[in-house]
């Protein structure tokens, strides 16, 4: 049987991110793109940050995943454009909040080198648990490279947020 | 279409990893939790860069060459880093002082290298050469969050205690002579500016001096006096630390070739 695109979108639909199991790869921005070329399927994944050793764990799960449905397509590991939170839907940023990670802001438009770089982002992030902005920022990175540590000065409860990227 | 060439690759690879290996040297062993994992993620994310820089090399390179035999097959002469990244995590030792891991001299160095490479890689992400400058704007991404790590981290120590204050002020005294490498050229680095392929760093001393003074005087540092002597580590003249380093990194991979688990 040759399977259609929708085929294929339809057997990865269901994979998350290993850290964060709320998401899917597709709402994350991970799973980039399923395209017919004349060699068959491409299934295009993209790298999160560069030393994610989730990433290695996406890529099996993505051929496990077309194994089991019968899907004969290639991964493919595409760099440019570079993953961005920007990517994100805005269903995934609700899921994340719900799970207790405050979601990213969209990267700052000013990418300026030299502008950015004293001057920490200093958009409020909003406590996950209480929504209260009273919040500050614990530490740059926090249980992964795309999480940065911070506290809610009311709720008093740690939290990860996942920062612009 | 212009091609960065492949030893430039290797330099800006071996950066990366060698900064990789001493930053994760903390693992276990950070001053306080976040901080231990703040390190380890920088160090992944710099082991990352690396990977997908030998990668890219490999590929060029052919010849049966991988990111693995780049990176543990060759010898410390054949590295071509900076001197500055493989210096231990500590200053110099006298006598018979016993080893020890000093934090100031790990967060001065981040940020004196993190400063150098958002402005190389917000470079290189508009080269000709797409492959690198696929690289280098996610490096860039990554290299933004190590500088405002360090940064951070300098100003509350220079501008801390008294203790911390003599502490970054002697790491930054240490290691600032280092940074002269940054300024001349190599061969490798003459021909991807000659390929077009990279900008000519000399070119970005200006704005590494502002952010340097910047952070510092925030920081109630001094920035030292620099002269004379100019390290070659990125010709594969290195200090006695990179063997060291390579033998730990290394000594696996030569142990059991072609290795898996």
């Amino acid at each position: 049987m040759h399977a259609t695109i929708d085929d294929v979108w339809a057997a990865l639909d269901h994979l998350t991110d290993p850290e964060i199991p709320v998401v899917t790869l597709r709402e994350l921005g991970i799973l980039r793109d399923i395209r017919e070329t004349a060699n068959g399927i491409e299934v295009v994944i993209t790298p999160t940050y560069s030393g994610c050793p989730a990433m290695g764990q996406i890529e099996d799960d993505v051929r496990a995943s077309l194994q089991q449905a019968g899907i004969e397509a290639r991964v493919i590991t595409q760099l440019a454009p570079a993953w961005t939170t920007d990517w994100m839907s805005e269903e995934a940023k609700a899921k994340l909040r719900a799970y207790g990670i405050a979601p990213p802001h969209t990267t700052p438009s000013d990418t300026s080198v030299i502008r950015f770089v004293r001057r920490v982002d200093t958009r409020p992030v909003a406590c996950p648990q209480c929504g209260s902005t009273n919040t500050i920022l614990s530490s740059q990175f926090g249980s992964t490279a795309c999480k940065a540590l911070y506290k809610c000065l009311d709720c008093q409860e740690p939290f990860d947020y996942f920062k612009p990227y | 279409m212009s091609t960065a060439p492949n030893d430039y690759l290797l330099h800006l690879a071996d950066n990366a990893v060698v900064l990789g290996q001493r930053d994760a040297e903390w693992c276990g062993h950070g001053p306080i939790l976040e901080e231990d994992l703040a390190l380890a993620n920088v160090s992944l994310d710099l082991i990352g860069q690396a990977r997908l820089l030998y990668q890219l090399a490999a590929t060029r390179i052919g010849n049966g060459a991988t990111e693995d035999t780049l990176a543990y097959f060759r010898d410390d002469t054949e590295f071509r880093n900076y001197t500055l990244v493989e210096l231990p995590n500590h200053g110099a030792l006298v006598g018979y002082a016993a080893s020890d891991r000093d934090y100031a001299t790990t967060i001065v160095r981040n940020f004196l290298y993190s400063a150098l490479m958002v402005l190389v890689w917000d470079a290189l992400q508009k080269s000709p050469d797409a492959d690198l400058a696929a690289i280098a704007a996610k490096s860039l991404k990554e290299a933004r969050y190590h500088l405002h790590h360090a940064a951070d981290w300098v100003v509350k120590f220079g501008d801390g205690t008294e203790e911390s204050h003599a502490r970054a002020q002697a790491a930054l005294d240490h290691l600032f002579p280092y940074t002269e490498e940054f300024w001349t050229p190599s061969a490798a680095e003459d021909a991807a500016i000659a390929s077009g392929a990279a900008t000519d760093v000399r070119t970005l001393r200006a704005a590494w001096d502002a952010i340097v003074a910047d952070t510092l005087a925030e920081a109630t540092l001094k920035r030292p006096d620099v002269r004379g002597y100019v390290p070659e580590g990125k010709h594969g003249r290195h200090s006695e630390h990179l063997s060291y380093l390579l033998g730990e990194m290394q000594g696996l991979a030569r142990a059991h070739p072609g290795a898996t688990w």
